[in-house]
């Protein structure tokens, strides 16, 4: 077994092109992502099941089922029905994106249920309604606590990315098969590729750390 | 000011009031008093509609809080509530506790709010800790800072739902004092409270409510001086 350095750094710069694209769409994913995921949550912890029920069908529809099968079917199978032409950047996004709310939603909503009952009570007790309170009493507690496992998606959107190369998207996995193929050299290939995953989650795994800590000692 | 007719209220299967009336006049100070799992607190909390009751009727200033055209909003902004465990928003200052609603219920503007909210604090004797936030001052102080962040809203009625329970007693002073200066300023007051002087120096009326009903009332020295009921009495010689 060798890992020969040569292949590897003739084929660094090549691979380090992809990592902008990974990077590109985690954050994107992940920011449209983090606003349809908070609505989500509001509208999964309303008391109106013409509100509540569909966020949970959502939620539960897509956490129960892979990240693949959901591109699978935004880039094949939905424009055989809605005859859209499938683009592969942008239906990336879109799964990404989907896939990251139904999370998001989940760790606000533990969020925002992790506050105490008191909190709404006061608030509402001083004449706001249930959206001045969650907006100036609530979310502003829930969001210090979310912090943390919303850094984890982050970090696992980012590692979750890699499947879109199945659509052709030349991320850093796409670029990873593509020097598999030239270089013939498989292993140097897929062991880099890990080896820039791991370097990126880590390095986002610390800076979640630090913010994390820096909040920690701040009030609420 | 607060008028409840044959208030009912029940959780599941669990009757909690059974039939309560209750009248409160403009500047009048009110003190219930009862076991605990007698339904003072969701009384107090029906009155505000933090609870809504099973059956009855509740009405405040002439507004009646079941009628489904009834903004409750509306209705709470006149009502202040002061709770045992202060629920202060605690990522926010003293100030910014007190001029929350102002700015956002009312759109009042900062610098207005500020006053106001400057004027409450002192009036609580807190205008040093403006900028302390709820975990930097003392029990008794939060308490208070809930005082004045219920008062901001000018309100009509306040209630106070047991806000000594959770104190230390070496607080309990300054907060009950704050609660005295309230009543003499003759704001319209319901309080929940086991604290004997308070009642008896500053309640125009006590009453024993026991298992959803109330069982007596009347001015605080024929109710402490010469209980009717030997529920009363019971209970009296428990807490005296």
């Amino acid at each position: 077994m060798t890992y020969n350095l040569e292949i590897v750094a003739k084929y660094l710069p090549f691979l380090l092109l992809g990592v902008g694209v990974t990077f590109r769409f985690t954050v994107m994913g992940f920011f449209l992502g983090s606003f349809l995921g908070l609505s989500l949550a509001l509208g999964r912890i309303s008391k109106n099941p013409v509100l509540r029920l569909p966020c949970l069908w959502y939620i539960d529809f897509i956490r129960g089922t892979p990240l693949l099968a959901q591109v699978y079917l935004i880039h094949f199978g939905l424009p055989q029905v809605f005859g859209y032409r499938p683009v592969g950047s942008v239906d990336a996004l879109v799964a990404l994106t989907l896939n990251c709310a139904a999370y998001v939603a989940e760790i606000w909503r533990g969020g925002i249920e992790s506050i105490e009952r008191g909190q709404m009570e006061a608030a509402r007790s001083l004449g706001m309604t249930y959206g001045l309170s969650m907006r100036f009493v609530i979310l502003p507690q829930a969001f210090r606590r979310v912090i943390p496992p919303m850094g984890n998606e982050f970090i696992a959107l980012l590692k979750e990315s890699s499947l879109v190369s199945v659509i052709g998207l030349e991320d850093l996995m796409m670029k990873a098969n593509m020097m598999a193929g030239r270089s013939f050299r498989p292993f140097e290939a897929y062991f880099t590729v890990a080896l820039i995953y791991l370097a990126l989650t880590l390095t986002f795994a610390r800076l979640v750390g630090r913010l994390e800590g820096r909040l920690s000692s701040g009030h609420g | 000011m607060v008028t409840v007719r044959q208030l009912h209220k029940s959780f599941g299967s669990l009757h909690v009031l059974k039939g309560i009336d209750l009248e409160v006049a403009k500047g009048h100070v009110v003190v219930i008093i009862g076991p605990s799992g007698s339904g003072k607190s969701t009384l107090l909390r029906c009155v505000n509609y933090l609870e809504v009751p099973t059956s009855g009727s509740i009405a405040v200033d002439g507004v009646r809080l079941e009628d489904p055209a009834t903004n409750i909003n509306k209705v709470r902004q006149a009502v202040g509530m002061v709770f045992q465990q202060f629920n202060l928003f605690p990522h926010r200052t003293s100030l910014q506790n007190v001029t929350l609603a102002p700015l956002k219920v009312l759109g009042m503007r900062p610098k207005e709010a500020e006053e106001l909210g400057m004027e409450l604090l002192a009036k609580v004797g807190l205008a040093e800790k403006r900028d302390q936030y709820p975990d930097q001052i003392s029990g008794g102080q939060k308490q208070r800072v809930a005082i004045a962040r219920a008062l901001a809203m000018r309100p009509k009625l306040m209630l106070f739902d047991e806000p000594t329970s959770a104190l230390d007693p070496e607080m309990i002073g300054e907060v009950l004092a704050v609660m005295k200066q309230l009543a003499l300023d003759g704001m319209t007051m319901i309080v929940v409270s086991h604290e004997m002087g308070f009642a008896r120096e500053v309640a125009d009326r006590v009453m024993l409510l026991a298992d959803g009903l109330f069982v007596e009332e009347g001015p605080p020295s024929e109710f402490f001086g010469r209980p009717k009921h030997d529920r009363t009495k019971a209970f009296l010689s428990k807490i005296l």
